[in-house]
């Protein structure tokens, strides 16, 4: 059996916080998953927060990809945040740059980066901002092996 | 020497124990937080590839002390139709799937030995290690 990771709504805002070891399945099904809400809820934001995750392979990787584009076609921005330095090094190695993926280093940031977006999508301007960082790693620079 | 883990990889919840296994062997080796990452990420690809490619496989994981060093090894078994070119499998971004064409070459550059057999129609075997500093 595979486990169901919840999809919690604040405000705009889709949460979703990996808490446990998910197998493929799950993985995929939560990519799904987030599609669909994203479009149900009319949420302009998806913050992923891989905080608890040991370790991000190719699978899970892809699937942070996909996410990040699917939302952005739905008209939603992704943060991932709080990869840890292990997994942001191990990540490099293994050849996935994760580009085009936004990350923050807490969850805190990640909202943040949202409400900029949200602000300069009301002023008519969808520039980047200084504080994510887009299409690579380390994030934030805090990693030390 | 302690005794092998051995574990069959037949469905998606092999792959998390896969995972799980090496990462409690990796644990007891002390290797370090990063050697650990490092080990478990690959030995996922590995076990991914036994159960979608071989259609399905044995993991065997020990903890081996070699020449005055202590490492975990890692060995990803399957009978299924094996590499027909086993150079062009190991090339970044190659895939006959619709992978991305980088677990095996990832999972080599993340560990330290990296042996993979494979014979077209008898199956594959990986063998990794990776060694505590
Ligand atoms: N155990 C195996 N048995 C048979 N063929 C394999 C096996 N492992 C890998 N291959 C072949 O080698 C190719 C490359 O494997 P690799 O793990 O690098 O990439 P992938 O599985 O296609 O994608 P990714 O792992 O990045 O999601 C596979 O597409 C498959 O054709
Ligand atoms: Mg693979």
């Amino acid at each position: 059996m595979s486990e169901q990771v919840p999809i919690l709504q604040i405000g705009q805002v889709l949460l979703v916080s990996i808490q446990t070891d998910l197998d493929d399945h799950a993985v995929m099904r939560l990519q799904d998953e987030l599609a669909s809400r994203v479009v149900e809820s009319m949420a302009d934001g998806v913050v992923i927060d891989i905080t608890a995750v040991e370790i991000v392979d190719s699978f899970v990787g892809r699937m942070l990809a996909t996410i990040a584009t699917i939302s952005r076609l739905l008209d939603a921005d992704t943060v991932v945040v709080g990869m840890r330095p292990a997994v942001a090094i191990t990540l490099v190695e293994l050849g996935l740059s994760l580009g085009g993926v936004t990350t923050a280093l807490t969850l805190d940031k990640g909202l943040r980066v949202l409400e900029r977006r949200r602000l300069e999508a009301a002023a008519g301007d969808g520039d980047a901002e200084p504080g994510a960082v887009e299409a690579g790693f380390p994030p934030g620079g805090a990693i030390d092996s | 020497m302690t005794e092998p883990a051995v574990l069959s990889i037949t469905g998606n919840n092999g792959v998390v124990m896969a995972r799980q296994t090496v990462r409690s062997l990796a644990q007891d080796c002390r290797l370090s937080l990063v050697e650990q990452t490092k080990l478990v990420t690959a030995a996922s690809e590995l076990a991914r590839n036994a159960l979608i490619y071989g259609g399905g496989g044995t993991m065997t994981a020990s903890i081996v002390d070699e020449f005055g060093r202590r490492g975990v090894r890692v060995v990803f078994a399957d009978q299924g139709p094996g590499i027909a070119d086993v150079d062009l499998a190991l090339t970044d971004g190659w895939t006959s799937g619709n992978g991305m064409g980088l677990g095996l070459s990832g999972s080599r550059r993340l560990v330290d030995d990296f042996v993979l057999d494979s014979a077209v129609g008898r199956g594959t075997t990986v063998t990794i290690t990776k060694w505590a500093r």
